[in-house]
């Protein structure tokens, strides 16, 4: 199969100690450890990002493009998450943030969440419209709809038909830019993204032909050079226009439970890709119980635990909490602007806003041909039975049932495994049996083990 | 291929986990996706039925190529009226076994609206018998 599947996580090689940290952690087993680094099953990744968290040496990182990639565009406009404002500290005001923005390049700043009003109400209609349909699984998480596409192909009907509040945000956005006569080619619309699977969105969308986003910058990059223009001008910042605000419900939108509550009927809210995969194969047996809408995040507290944040996930979230309940004292002062642009655009967004169906690619298929999956699964359960069973992943796989299965796919040996190679192939020397090891965990990994 | 699965009677923990690993199987041996969900459920169904109102029972699975054969056999009380049990809502369901959120009466009939055939036979005080055969390509019924 050719790679079509576009990955934001990248191992750089030169870093990569070849540990079994990532391999372990990946929860759909696509690392393994050769020639002494980690290496990337590209269909089977959905950009999740635990790989990146687990690895000891830093070696996993997130592409990004490349900041000055803006500046090829007139106007420039950065589509913000709230988790973005939920990086600084209460004290610093969300003007002098934008101001940062402004002052490294950005023309213009939107927050992505302005379009979560429009997208409840969808959700709810379809939710009416599709009694047959339950639960229905939220889309905006896109690690989420790649982990069902390849884990749960059965359960991509459930995913909800609609694009996440941060492309109507862009979609509605561009529309405003280009309604002022500007030409289209002239408009930059940049995502700030708070974790990988988002980049991987954007460069490869699923049920969208193309993204309305023209790039992505990576959340942690802008948090520092925002950050170091606020130090430096401590009291003097650009000038920025009169805005409109998020309001209350709309900055917790990314958060965990910022979605399921709006909906109506019996909604779940999980977060933690763990926490996910368990509650999917539930579904999948029919034991989950009766739901209506399942909220589901990769992220552990959601998207303030995203991979690319600078700041605690749980300091964060009660950030945006606290910012959100700033929203009422300031609105008891006057000081609320709220036109909300996106409702001038929402017969646009609404007619932009459908995914169209969401393909499942099971990577558990061991065959395209049944009767050959039969055979494999054979072969599979009769290696499994010859090796030790205790997921050590010396084989550079992550445990023996996957050996097993690559040996079968012609990935790897049986004899990957040590215990294997000493044990049952007893036939074979030492010196083989570490030859085979050194094609694994490289050549120069073994050397200090033996005093000289 | 043959899986075969003990199901002990009163277990609830456990149930379902004979669904879970042929769900698994299935899955590895591309199968439509549609038709691995509806196995799932059915089996579930006659997996629970077991557990809730018989002593233990044996799940054998066979799988070939044309159609997925699933065999539930049990020892206990049998099912005097099969018509009856058939009925949606209907159930004998005890009160330690509704506790557990089971009872609806609704499982039976979720094995017939998920399975091509289905087949019951039951003894009194001996047990039942329930075969379960889903063909894997659609249309093939
Ligand atoms: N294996 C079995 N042995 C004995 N009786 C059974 C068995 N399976 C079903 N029955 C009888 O048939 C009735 C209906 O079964 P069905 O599975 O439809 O509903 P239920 O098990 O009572 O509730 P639910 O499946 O909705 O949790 C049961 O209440 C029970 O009386
Ligand atoms: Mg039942």
């Amino acid at each position: 199969m050719s790679s079509a599947f576009h990955h934001a996580l990248k191992i750089e090689e030169e870093v990569c100690t070849g540990c079994t940290h990532c391999i372990q952690a990946c929860p759909t087993e696509a690392l393994r450890v050769k020639g002494g680094k980690a290496r990337l099953i590209a269909e089977r990744c959905v950009d999740c990002g635990e790989c990146m968290r687990v690895c000891p040496v830093n070696a996993i990182k997130v592409e990004e493009d490349d900041f000055t990639k803006i500046l090829d565009f007139e106007h420039r406009v950065a589509i913000v998450p709230s988790v973005f404002i939920g990086q600084f500290a209460r004290n610093i005001a969300t003007r002098k943030i934008y101001s940062g923005m402004l002052e490294e390049g950005f023309t213009h700043v939107y927050e992505a969440e302005h379009g979560s009003g429009i997208l409840i109400d969808l959700i709810n209609k379809y939710l009416a419209d599709h009694p047959g349909t339950r639960p229905v699984i939220s889309s905006f998480c896109p690690a989420i709809v790649r982990l069902i596409q390849v884990r749960f192909p059965s359960l991509v009907g459930n995913l909800m038909p609609f694009k996440a509040p941060l492309d109507l945000a862009a979609i509605s956005f561009r529309k405003k830019l280009t309604e002022q006569e500007i030409p289209e080619k002239n408009v930059g619309v940049f995502y700030i993204t708070p974790c990988a699977a988002k980049i991987a969105a954007v460069k490869s969308p699923v049920g969208e032909e193309t993204s309305p986003f023209n790039g992505v910058i990576n959340m942690n990059t802008l948090y520092s050079k925002v950050f170091s223009v606020i130090k430096r001008e401590e009291k003097s910042f650009c000038i920025v226009p009169e805005k409109e605000q998020l309001l209350p419900e709309e900055m917790e939108w990314t958060l965990t439970g910022g979605e399921a509550r709006h909906i109506h009927g019996r909604c779940l809210s999980i977060d933690g890709i763990s926490n996910a995969i368990e509650f999917l194969e539930r579904l999948e047996n029919g034991t989950l119980g009766n739901f209506d809408f399942l909220e589901m995040r990769a992220c552990d507290k959601s998207c303030a635990g995203g991979i690319l944040s600078s700041t605690n996930r749980f300091l964060v979230s009660e950030r945006l909490h606290k910012r959100a309940e700033q929203y009422y004292i300031d609105k008891g002062n006057g000081k609320i602007f709220n036109n909300k642009t996106i409702t001038l655009y929402k017969d646009y967004v609404i007619a932009n806003a459908s995914l169209h169906d969401i393909e499942p690619r099971s990577i558990m298929k061991l065959d395209e041909d049944m009767v050959l999956a039969m055979k494999k699964m054979q072969k599979i359960q009769k290696i499994k039975g010859y090796l030790p069973g205790i997921d050590c992943a010396a084989c550079g796989a992550p445990g023996c049932r996957a050996l097993a299965e690559d040996v079968v796919q012609g990935r790897a040996r049986t004899s990957d495994c040590v215990f294997v190679a000493i044990k049952v192939k007893g036939g074979e020397t030492m010196s083989q049996v570490a030859e085979y090891t050194e094609e694994i965990w490289g050549r120069n990994r073994f050397k200090n083990m033996l005093p000289e | 291929m043959k899986f075969e699965y003990l199901i002990e009677g009163g277990d609830f923990i456990r149930a379902g986990h004979a669904s879970s690993d042929i769900k698994k199987i299935l899955n590895q041996l591309n199968l439509d996706p549609a038709i691995v969900r509806r196995i799932a459920v059915s089996m579930y169904e006659a997996e629970v039925n077991v557990v809730a109102h018989a002593f233990r029972g044996v799940m054998k699975v066979n799988i070939n190529p044309e159609r997925i054969l699933v065999l539930v056999e049990d020892e206990g009380p049998g099912i005097p009226d099969i018509a009856q049990a058939m009925q949606e809502g209907y159930s004998t369901a005890s009160d330690k076994v509704r506790e557990m959120g089971f009872g609806a009466g609704m499982g039976l009939s979720n094995m017939k609206k998920n399975t091509d055939i289905l087949d019951i036979h039951s003894a009194i005080n001996r047990g039942t018998v329930v075969k379960m055969t889903t063909f894997t390509k659609s249309g093939a019924s």
